[in-house]
């Protein structure tokens, strides 16, 4: 484990990073009825909206406050009704997930104080839920984009106050780096506890990838408002991912929900500890099938050990992903000589690689080279790094986010014994493909040399 | 940093629409169209510029700000080069708080001498976004510094998102390229047959299809603006015999404002379809020929054409039974509605509707023309009414772009991607070979029937596959 490499430079060369606002956008299409509304110019949801499409192969709902250069310097409030009221009336949505943009945002309008005075003005937006979520370019990348729309969805509709318990009833906060899969494969592990898990965000329910008999403007299925107003009554939060450790927290101080993070849920040590949870908290005995799964997973471990073991991985994606992927493969013997974050993150300190460097895909290319392309045997990244593995002729398994030059993003599950086993089978299947054995270069000990940043004052991010 | 003025660049006597228009409705300009706050789609200017000049592809394309702009949007657009491949590469400054607070130019100025002294780039186009322009960085200064000191020039494109539509954004990167870049080199050879291409971004190697046509011809595209462009030969531009602009509106003035420069005419033009691809290979020859071009162009053009008609008929012959009068619903941004329209005609397909977003009077007419007066002309259609005809049977196939995707294949109707994302090329005789059979293989694959079976819990009559 190493401390994050802060790469110094001017300029971004191709970009890790999406921005927080696309994020908090992707948070909010959990939502069980609801339209998203990035709060800035027309430009940032047609681009959001576009990334999104190609990742998810789905209609994506997403609007617009479509600010122009005279409204921003005049104050968004007026756009900003206008575009709800409009929504309201086109799309009747149960709720609008506000994301404020770096435009918006460098004007400091208070849009907390103006969107009470629009409520009084529209009597009519009374069953009408709006969460907004402070979400500047600036402040991060996708998780934290999504964290904030997660912990503004619970400030905005959970109420204050302990209320009763319900004693079946747990609360399941999902990370950005969960796929609707993998929301489905946790979900259906709790509820063979005999618990009920309210979800927030709900991906599986609305961007699984469903054929509706006919066409809605907002999204169709996730998180239902009522279901959120009722998370304050769960006995137990179980967030998923770092950057839902906020959320929970803010879950715990609001309504007295105690807690527990599991940064991941991928591998056997992480998934026992999740199903102990489960165990506790139900009293129940673990169902047969799920001791089954198990045992699998030990026998794919097993089997495929001695095919990952000493291999060596070169990672980039969000914090979340990088400690679920860089963990798994690591207990199996697997060695990550770099990993290349968007942006700081106290999850970065969990990343068991030997460099973390925070910056670019152009950091991890120069990693590679500077290492030498023979001691890297997989590259695990979104879509964007396919011309970097291709140069370098490395495989490249696509994880994170945007993933558009593959079918079934959304339907890879990489959670759970199962998801697990997948994974496994999935990377020892790819070296097996390559056909080579260990390098050389990747025999203990040996080590990438420093990285060489370019040498300027300024990070290329604040995050 | 003043935001362009666009009043001036709507004075734009070339662009058919503003000829259209009354004297008052033409002071208002094409970008008064003020968007509706929470019912508005479609790309920035920022947007627009950079479609119409990344495919300049040995330059280097740098965005300035904050990190939605390039972050969200790098790596998605299909413009092919076929050498260098700089202009892919997605660069942004970034902006932090910080950057912001204080103002991004030093970062700016660090991000251009990071580039120059690791790519060596024959040139910098450094994209203005919202952010930099709302604090007023001095982009114009810092570009004009940084070209002297690193001896390349730094070219600022000033179209932040928030001045208007991505077709602003074009018309603002064609003045760019008009004030800023045409004129600036001389070309090492000429010929008496070099054109200018304006328009055409090699959007899955369209500009391939039709460059082997006049390479046959002695043609020389001097300067394609800017598919598989070379910054080199797009400053030379101003030295080609005629400019041919491929189905942009937006691009018109371009071409007007290099016919004022340097007395290069130009004409409008189409490679979609047959009928479309002769005629501009005809006008070509004609204006090169007035030009000076050798006497026998127009008659080796005609014996091309000849040739290439006969081998796109034979080689169309297979899918015309499938397609003949296949009803289409055609949605794109209009621009290239009626060359699309008059090529899926030669396929012997109806057109039972189509976008006329930004479509000039003209154009409307010549669709009008071209499809009937049963057909419907619509601007832009919401997804659920879209959905609704799809739904009611009113075509057979939608084609349209990335965006409306969904809403086709959700209701079960075959679709075809017309827009940016593309996969093949459909311009020139060999493209509508393409378009003919990507068409053919999205209206005939069993799928359909497949998908279209009802569940066996809703219909206990549903025919189901029994083994036998
Ligand atoms: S609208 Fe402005 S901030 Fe948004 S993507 Fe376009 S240029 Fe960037």
């Amino acid at each position: 484990m190493s401390a994050a490499l802060l790469a110094t430079k001017a300029c971004a060369v191709k970009p890790l990073k999406v921005s927080p606002a696309l994020g908090g956008a992707l948070a909010f299409l959990g939502l069980d009825r609801a339209l998203p509304l990035l709060h800035g110019s027309q430009g940032c949801t047609a681009f959001a909206v576009v990334l999104a499409v190609r990742h998810f192969r789905e209609a994506i709902p997403l609007q617009t406050t479509a600010m122009s250069e005279i409204s921003t310097i005049l104050g968004g409030a007026d756009n900003l009704e206008q575009a709800i009221e409009n929504i309201f009336k086109r799309a009747a949505p149960a709720v609008i997930g506000i994301c404020s943009t770096a435009l918006t945002e460098t004007r400091d309008d208070d849009i907390v104080g103006d969107l009470k005075l629009m409520r009084e003005r529209h009597p009519d937006w009374d069953d009408l839920a709006i969460v907004y979520a402070r979400t500047p370019d600036f402040l991060g990348s996708l998780e934290q984009g999504w964290a904030a729309a997660v912990e503004a969805t619970i400030r905005a509709l959970v109420p204050p106050g302990s209320g009763r318990k319900r004693l079946r009833q747990v609360n399941l906060l999902a990370g950005s780096h969960l796929t609707p899969g993998d929301v489905e494969a946790i979900a259906e592990t709790i509820t063979a506890f005999g618990l009920t898990p309210i979800i927030l965000p709900d991906l599986s329910g609305s961007l699984d990838g469903h054929v509706a008999d006919a066409h809605v403007p907002t999204t169709l299925g996730g998180s239902t408002i009522d279901a959120i107003r009722r998370m304050g009554h769960s006995v137990l939060t179980l967030a998923v991912g770092d950057h839902m450790r906020g959320a929970a927290a803010l879950l715990e101080d609001r309504c007295g929900v105690p807690f527990r993070v599991f940064d991941r849920l991928t591998g056997l040590a992480a998934f026992d500890g999740f199903v102990a949870e489960l165990i506790a908290v139900s009293g129940a005995k673990a169902p047969e099938h799920l001791q089954r799964q198990r045992s699998r997973l030990v026998d794919a471990m097993l089997d495929g050990h001695g095919t990952l073991g000493n291999r060596t991985l070169a990672l980039a994606g969000e914090g979340d992903m990088l400690v679920a992927m860089g963990r798994f493969v690591t207990e199996l013997g697997a060695r990550v000589p770099v990993a290349v974050a968007p942006c700081a993150a106290p999850s970065l300190a969990h990343v068991p690689a030997e460099r973390i460097i925070v910056g670019d895909l152009d950091d991890l290319e120069q990693a590679i080279a500077a290492a030498g392309a023979d001691s890297i045997e997989l590259i695990v990244a979104n879509s964007h790094a396919a011309e970097i593995a291709q140069f370098f002729d490395i495989p490249l398994m696509r994880a994170g986010f945007p993933i558009f030059d593959r079918l079934g993003a959304g339907h890879q599950v990489t959670v759970g014994y199962e998801g697990s086993r997948t994974l496994l089978f999935a990377l020892a299947n790819t070296f097996i493909a390559r056909g080579h054995a260990p390098a050389a270069a990747a025999a203990p000990g040996a080590t990438l040399p420093p990285f060489v940043g370019e040498t300027d004052h300024a990070p290329a991010s604040s995050c | 940093m003043p935001t362009p003025s666009a009043a001036n660049l709507f004075n734009e006597p070339g662009c058919a629409v503003n000829q259209a228009k009354g004297d008052k409705q033409r002071k208002v300009g094409c970008s008064a169209r003020t968007l509706t706050p929470g019912a508005a789609a479609g790309g920035c200017a920022f947007d627009g510029a950079k479609i119409a000049l990344q495919p300049i592809a040995d330059a280097a394309h740098l965005v300035h700000g904050p990190i939605a702009c390039e972050g969200n949007s790098w790596d998605s657009r299909h413009a092919l080069s076929s050498g260098p491949q700089l202009f892919r590469t997605g660069l942004t400054t970034d902006l932090s708080e910080l950057d912001i607070i204080h103002g991004g130019e030093k970062k700016l100025y660090r991000a251009i001498k990071q580039i120059v002294e690791r790519f060596r780039p024959p040139a910098v186009f450094v994209y203005v976004t919202c952010v930099p322009a709302l604090i007023g960085d001095d982009v114009e200064a810092v570009c004009t510094a940084a070209a002297e000191r690193f001896a390349t020039p730094v070219i600022p494109v000033v179209a932040p998102g928030f001045v208007g539509s991505k077709s602003l954004g074009n018309k603002l990167a064609g003045r760019v390229l008009l004030e800023r870049v045409i004129g600036t080199r001389e070309p090492d050879v000429l010929t008496p047959c070099d054109i200018n291409l304006i328009g055409e971004y090699n959007v899955a190697g369209e500009l391939w299809q039709v460059k082997p046509l006049l390479d046959r011809l002695g043609i020389r595209i001097l300067a394609s603006i800017t598919g598989d462009g070379r910054y080199h030969d797009v400053a030379c531009a101003h030295r080609a015999r005629v400019s041919m602009v491929v189905c942009s509106q937006a691009m018109v003035a371009l071409a007007r404002g290099i016919e004022d420069r340097y007395g290069i005419p130009f004409f409008e033009g189409s490679f979609y379809g047959i009928g479309n691809t002769s005629a501009a290979l005809r006008q070509l020859a004609r204006f090169l020929t007035a030009a000076g071009a050798p006497a026998d162009l127009a008659e080796r053009t005609e014996a091309l054409i000849t040739a290439e008609e006969a081998r796109a008929t034979r080689a169309l012959a297979p899918y015309q039974r499938a397609l003949k009068d296949k009803r289409v619903l055609l949605y794109t941004g209009g621009v290239k509605s009626w060359s699309v329209v008059s090529a899926l005609h030669e396929l012997g397909m109806t057109v039972v509707g189509t976008s006329v977003r930004k479509s000039t009077d003209d154009d409307q007419a010549r669709i009008r023309e071209l499809i009937g007066e049963e057909a419907m002309l619509f601007g832009q259609v919401p997804a659920k009414e879209m959905d609704r005809r799809l739904r009611a049977g009113e075509a057979d196939i939608l084609m349209s772009g990335g965006r409306t995707q969904f809403v086709a294949l959700k209701a079960r109707v075959p679709w075809l991607d017309i827009n940016q994302e593309r996969e093949d090329a459909y311009a020139g005789y060999g493209g509508i070979v393409n378009l003919a059979h990507r068409l053919h293989g999205a209206l005939t694959n069993p799928v359909w029937a497949e998908v279209r079976r009802p569940a066996p819990w809703a219909a206990a009559d549903a025919p189901a596959e029994a083994a036998p």
